[in-house]
This record gives C-alpha cells, structure tokens and sequence, in this order.
C-alpha cells in the first residue's frame, strides 16, 4: 500500500475533524489530498504529533482529534502510548503509518525493518483498541469503526517507503498555527451553536 | 517530608487564579502536594507523564484549543524538553508556563541535583525564556500571573523557578 492512497483514502474521513500530522512526506501527502484550516503539520518536534493531538483530545474532548504518526517518530516517543492510554480520551484516534524507514532524511531502516511491533507495543501499553491495516479497505474500514466508536484506537498500517518528489507545502509554518487555532475556535462556536 | 505544604497550596491556587485546567507533571520530591492537589481537584485535568518532553506538546494542543496549561517538572526535566521547547514552542511561537523546582541551587544538600542547578539559568538565558526565582510566598500569585501574562503576550515560554527558601521546611 503507498501512504499516499491510503490518505486519499480516508481523506473523506478526516476532513472535518482535527488533524495533527508529523512532519515530511505525511504532511506533505496530507496537504496535497487538500489542505484543510482544521489541519496542523508539526514540522519539527519529531514524534509529539501524538502529544499534541492528546493535549487537544482532552483540552476539547467533544471534538475528534486524528493524528497521522509515523515509526520513525513514534519510535522516538514511545513514551506517548503509555501516557494515552492512561487517560484513554474516546476522542483520540491514532494512525501510523509504519514503512519501516526514516524516508523523509535518507530512508535509513528504522527499528520496525528489524522485527520492532508497534501493535504489539501499542497493545502491550493499554491502548484498548489497536488495529493492524495493511490494505486500503482494512484502513478505511478501521478509521470508520474507530471514528464511531468513542474509544482511544492506535492503527498501524504498513506502507511502502515511497514518499513525494517534493516536500513544499506554500502554507508557511505560523500561518498553519494561527489559522488552525481560528479553525479550533470556530468547531467550538459551531458546537455550542 | 518537610516539602511546605502551605507554599504548595498558594502555588496552586495561584495556577487557578490563572484558570490553568491542564496540568502534565513528571514527580519530584519538592511536586508531591502541588500534584496531589492537581489530582484531587475535580476541575483540573491532570496528565502523568512519561517524560517531560511530552508535556510541551500537550500544553501546545491545550493552546491551540484555547484551554491554558502549566507544566511541573524539575530542572533536570526541562533540560530533557529543551528539544521541543525550540522545535515546537519556539517555532510556532506557543506560550508556555513552566513551573521548575529549581533543585542544585542555594541550600540543596544533594550532591546528584548540583550540575543541574549550575546550568539551570545559563539554559534559560541561551533560550531566551524569561524566568524567574520565587522565594517568598506572598509574592506567589502575584508572579505566576504575570508569568501566565507575558507567556500570553509574547506567544512565548516563561519559567518560574521554585527554590528550596520556598519549597522546604526544615
């Protein structure tokens, strides 16, 4: 599967929610499916996409928060499954996409090339709902479930190492935060409307 | 354990006075009753960390949807949150309030916490994060909301550091 259809693919599914995205190739891909104000692309900070999308989880918890993660960052802080399966907010859906490399600076093999099981993990952390999606309808069908289901779900999904030509996005850094805080603000107007 | 918990208790109600709703804290000695508190108090969401790193982003999620926040940690914490302190708080210009018990500074009788102490300030400083030394208590709620205020103003980090004169009854 190339990350890039399984983001077309469950673009229909996260349009209207909050998005955080890691940094690279997934913002990138998440950008050119169709930017969206409700879509914040963390360009640094590797693997606190996560984090962010929790502290939004639970500073809104009547708002669905997905965050498109990948190996590379959650390996970096695995610390973030434990911490949200802690607090297990319903609204938090978690997706990684696992290629198994750090394709966006050099396509060095990551830990998941060698055996490393971020399901297995995941599970092993607490997180009640951990589905494995390695096809476009198993991905498409678990964002849908676990959209559904108010409950804390980690998917992992294994993608090929491929990644765009290029990375530009024309949405510079603060313009994505303030407009993304405008867009949070006005999900809430709109809820409590 | 001499930590006071009467200067703990103006700390918090400090934070409130701030409408704080999020709190991330990793323990340490001289946090024990400010984090209780945060525990027990039905109105305040309190996030145990793993490590203190994580914090910022929950804080930077907490902004982004309009709810303030503080971190707890020791010194020894922010220096393991420096990374995203530059690459998400700085970059994206996100206030943060950072409560730091400032161990390894004057009084401390811990030989493990003095390096920490040492750089604690030159760090700050070389960020470029306004901080500063909270010794007495009735300055407590006074500092921490013009702390709260500056983060605010500047879309920038401050620190307050708590120090041993403050924390510890002996």
């Amino acid at each position: 599967m190339l990350r890039y259809e399984a983001i077309e693919t469950i673009y229909p599914d996260l349009r209207d929610h909050i998005v955080v995205t890691i940094m690279g190739a997934v913002a990138a891909e998440l950008y050119t499916a169709g930017h969206r104000p409700n879509f914040f692309y963390l360009e640094h900070a590797m693997g606190l996409a996560s984090s962010m999308g929790l502290g939004i989880a639970l500073a809104i918890p009547r708002h669905k928060v997905i965050v498109l993660d990948g190996d590379g960052s959650l390996l970096m802080n695995l610390g973030t499954l434990s911490t949200m399966a802690r607090y297990k907010p319903g609204n938090l859906l978690h997706i990684v996409f696992d290629n198994e490399s750090l394709l966006s600076v050099g396509g060095f093999p990551t830990a998941t090339s060698t055996g490393t099981d971020l399901a297995g993990i995941a599970r092993a952390s607490g997180v009640p709902v951990v589905r494995e999606a390695n096809t476009l309808e198993s991905l498409r069908e678990s964002v849908q479930a676990a959209l559904a289901s108010n409950t804390l779900t980690t998917i992992i999904s294994k993608v090929e190492a491929i990644g765009p030509k290029s990375f530009h996005m024309d949405l510079p850094l603060l313009e994505n935060r303030f407009q993304f805080k405008r867009a949070l603000e006005a999900l809430q107007k709109q809820a409590e409307a | 354990m001499p930590v006071s918990v009467n200067n703990s208790r103006l700390i918090y109600e400090a934070l409130k006075a701030c409408d704080v709703r999020i709190v991330s804290a990793l323990p340490e000695t001289w946090l024990v009753h400010l984090i209780r508190m945060a525990e027990e108090d039905p109105e305040m969401t309190l996030v145990r960390l793993a490590k203190e790193e994580e914090g910022i982003g929950i804080s930077a999620g907490a902004h982004l949807a309009g709810v303030n926040s503080a971190l707890l940690m020791q010194n020894h914490g922010f220096f393991a949150a420096i990374n995203p302190i530059v690459s998400l708080a700085l970059l994206y210009k996100i206030p943060l309030l950072m409560i730091i018990t400032h161990r390894g500074y004057w009084g401390e009788k811990d030989p493990w916490q003095t390096q920490g102490g040492l750089v604690t300030e030159s760090l700050l400083r070389a960020l470029n994060i306004p901080y500063f030394h909270l010794t007495k208590p009735e300055e407590t709620q006074r500092r921490i909301k013009d702390a709260q205020t500056l983060s605010h103003a500047s879309l920038h980090p401050v620190a307050v550091l708590l120090t041993r004169e403050l924390m510890w009854e002996e």
